[in-house]
């Protein structure tokens, strides 16, 4: 014992002299750095493709330097102007000096085009004053006016205000049917123009009947997948990954061939007389149809975390419990069922949120009730090239995702699922 | 935008563009596709190649500007001449997104006439050069026997107990709510006038109404062909062009009605920072030269934006017996009344009228 003692106060050393726990920590420092170094590349390119972009296009969700970067001078005076009272000739004077240099540079279209999401119908306003810019004299109010009586109308003065502003919660409010006002704060939208929060209800609700039906679908299917002998299981599990492996695009237009009114369901309905041939059933450009086809597309994401959780319980378990006097039905509820909960959690989250995300089968099939919040994002994207308001519904969708991810982690725990 | 997206999105660009940027090409021109593109390839692309020795590659992409917006703002331009609407034009200029086109590089009429009186009206821009005239109107499939009569009119379109049945229309408030308004007894020459008051905007939505549960909406122009062939729906609105090929190349026995027709312009662009900029204005200048325009038309119905070119358009290229003259959008018979797409009036008013249109049509 008084040995041992002895040695302690004395440290170990290596050949070299060092310390032994010294050389250990830079053993294990040397073996750290060549274990991250090996991860490096991938954590550069998650970031560089993936986190930074995301992050970016968020950022644009709530800063817009489009109207203060080309209309700098009138910018100014806007700050100052409390967006109430009649805007007065130095606000004008500023007006028709960022007009002239604006029309110069070729970027009037960009202030303009911001505003006109503000307050619609102002677009050519700014685009056609600029013209005219040059021919301008003081005073300014005076000659503006007269150029366009619209400026007289001090809501497009409170709409350039708003617009003048980097940071605006603008977006934000736009994409929960909101609008974002000088004198008012937040209100809503006129009705006639309200769409988003009900796309935002209408994709959970098309997202979550997919899911369920996927549930429905593919639990008996992972089943058989998990209990047929292998060489019946096998041609299943093909007839399963076959489907997943055709194009995403085949499998719609597909869809389109056999539900559409002169397809192939409608035909053999019309054959044995379930309905007449001038009374053949909508199947497909709308909401029906969106589902049938967003619940084929999805069915394997469903079925493969389900089997590869039910290849794992032993069938000993149902045996045992059948032995012990329970009816098959109660063996399978009470033993079977709840060791795929794992499975079922992770095919469901997995369904649900591809599911949201979803877009190319619901412009292709959806008509008219069956499109989905990323179907206008990706329109917002495209088409109107209003990327600030893109992002502000793919942020909301982001957190809607992001809240559910949270929730199933509080009501069934992250540990418990099994992606294969 | 700030310098930090900008170069985020130079990032993101150059990574997407590695494999555009891998083919070779002297010049690449972008336009829509289909029996269009084709007309343009054999009428601009092969007799530019044969005069110039260089070598085009043709993109297919589907409008809109957003991809010449990104490859602009991300300083990394592959596209060097777009095929746009007007209205995309007047927006994508106004950002300053496009090359000015100096129009005296355009070159005049075989009789002499200076390019800018020879272009029809309203066919030359500060950054765009027009090609041709397309236009919207609505067809059906006659070889269907149905008892009614013909169609006629636009209001025919809307009527739904004279011609029951499905309808296909595009899925956008622009040319629909015109349709609609000239079904309504509006005259063409007053269509946007009324469509720029709340009173017209709802009473387009009431005429649209009337036929809500009966539209099938098409997003891509070769889909209205194809849902009439299907049988899908008994008319649907269309692109002339395209109703034309369906007819006269796959032998389908479509008929256009032309009454209330809404034509528009396509027109050439150059995106800001082309690498090939003096390639893409010489083959501006080019394809739109009389003779080239009055060659497209032998392709495709669309009309050629040259005056001088009228006269030269001959007979569709497979068959000696279809006169092209006589299905172009402007030729007599056809052009009584028409309407002009307005693209400041959809500049102004396509954001809310986009989310007037989508709110509709949710509910």
């Amino acid at each position: 014992m008084a040995d041992s003692q002895t040695a302690s106060l004395e440290p170990i050393t290596a050949a070299d002299g060092t310390p032994l726990k010294k050389k250990l920590a830079q053993a294990l420092f040397r073996s750290r750095v060549r274990a991250v170094s090996l991860v490096v590349p991938l954590f550069a390119f998650v970031m560089a493709s993936f986190v930074i972009p995301i992050l970016a296009l968020m950022w644009q969700g709530v800063y817009n330097d489009r109207f203060s970067s080309h209309m700098p001078n009138l910018t100014e005076r806007l700050t100052m102007w409390d967006g109430l009272t009649e805007p007065n000739e130095k606000m004008y004077e500023a007006l028709v000096a960022d007009l002239k240099t604006a029309r110069a540079d070729r970027t009037i279209g960009r202030a303009a085009t911001r505003v006109n999401q503000e307050f619609p119908g102002t677009r050519s306003l700014f685009t056609s004053t600029a013209r005219k810019a040059k021919k301008l004299k003081p005073p300014f109010k005076e000659s503006v006016i007269k150029a366009n009586k619209k400026w007289n109308n001090i809501e497009v003065w409170q709409a350039m205000k708003i617009t003048s502003q980097d940071l605006t919660p603008g977006f934000y409010a736009t994409a929960l049917d909101g609008r974002y006002t000088v004198d008012q704060g937040f209100v809503r939208q006129d009705e006639n123009r309200q769409i988003y929060v009900k796309l935002f209800w209408r994709t959970m609700l098309i997202s979550a009947t997919v899911m369920g039906l996927c549930l429905l679908l593919g639990y008996p299917v992972a089943y058989l997948l998990a209990t047929l002998p292998l060489r019946a299981s096998n041609l299943l599990m093909i007839m399963v990954l076959l489907p997943f492996w055709t194009s995403l695009l085949v499998r719609t237009t597909a869809w389109i061939a056999i539900l559409q009114s002169q397809g192939v369901i409608n035909d053999l309905m019309v054959f044995v007389g379930i309905t007449a041939d001038d009374a053949r059933f909508s199947l497909i450009y709308n909401m029906t149809g969106t589902i049938i086809a967003m619940t084929h597309i999805l069915l394997p994401f469903m079925i493969l975390p389900l089997y590869s959780v039910m290849k794992t319980i032993p069938p000993s378990y149902m045996r045992a419990a059948r032995s012990l006097g329970a009816t098959p039905t109660m063996a399978f509820i009470k033993v079977y069922m709840p060791q795929t909960i794992p499975g079922i959690g992770a095919g469901g989250l997995l369904v649900f949120i591809l599911a949201i995300g979803y877009y190319i089968t619901p412009a292709l099939v959806g008509g008219q009730d069956g499109q989905l919040i990323s179907n206008m994002i990706a329109y917002h994207m495209q088409k109107s090239l209003n990327w600030s308001l893109a992002a502000a519904l793919g942020g909301i969708l982001l957190a809607g995702v992001l809240v559910l991810y949270w929730a199933y982690d509080k009501v069934i725990g992250i540990d418990n699922m099994k992606l294969g | 935008m700030s310098g930090l997206t900008k170069k985020i999105i130079a990032i993101a660009g150059a990574s997407a563009f590695v494999s555009g940027a891998a083919m070779a090409a002297d010049l690449t021109v972008v336009s829509w596709g289909g029996a269009y593109t084709k007309s343009q390839v054999e009428a601009y692309h092969k007799p530019w190649m044969a005069k110039t020795g260089k070598a085009i590659v043709s993109e297919d992409y589907g409008g809109g500007i957003a991809e010449i917006k990104a490859q602009v703002e991300s300083g990394n331009v592959t596209w060097d001449v777009v095929d746009v609407e007007l209205s995309d034009a007047i927006r994508a200029c106004d950002e300053g997104l496009l090359e000015p086109i100096d129009h005296s590089i355009l070159p005049p009429a075989p009789d002499g006439t200076p390019a800018t009186e020879d272009f029809l009206p309203g066919t030359l821009h500060d950054c765009a050069v027009a090609n041709i005239v397309w236009s919207s109107v609505y067809a059906y499939d006659s070889s269907k026997t149905r008892n009614w009569n013909k169609p006629t009119t636009m209001a025919d379109f809307f009527n739904t107990k004279a011609f029951p049945g499905k309808r296909g229309m595009r899925k956008s408030p622009k040319v629909t709510m015109e349709f609609a308004l000239i079904a309504d007894g509006v005259p063409v020459s007053e269509v946007y006038d009324v469509l720029g008051t709340e009173e017209g905007v709802a009473r387009a939505f009431a005429k649209l109404d009337t036929i809500k549960d009966d539209v099938v909406w098409w997003e891509a122009g070769a889909q209205p062909p194809q849902l009439l062939a299907d049988g899908e729906v008994v008319f649907s609105t269309a692109w002339n062009g395209r109703v034309f090929n369906a007819k006269n190349a796959e032998g389908q026995s479509f008929e256009m009605v032309w009454d209330g027709q809404i034509y528009d312009l396509d027109l050439w662009v150059i995106p800001k920072g082309s690498k090939n900029k003096e390639a893409a204005l010489d083959f501006v200048a080019f394809s739109t030269a009389t003779e080239q325009l009055a060659a497209q038309a032998s392709w495709i119905s669309y009309g050629p934006a040259r005056a001088s070119s009228e006269a030269r358009i001959g007979t569709f290229h497979s068959d000696d017996s279809i006169k092209m003259a006589d299905h172009m959008p402007t030729a007599a018979a056809n052009f009584k009344n028409a309407l002009q797409n307005d693209f400041e009036f959809w500049a102004d008013n396509a954001d809310q009228l986009n989310e007037r249109f989508n709110a509709w049509l949710s509910k």
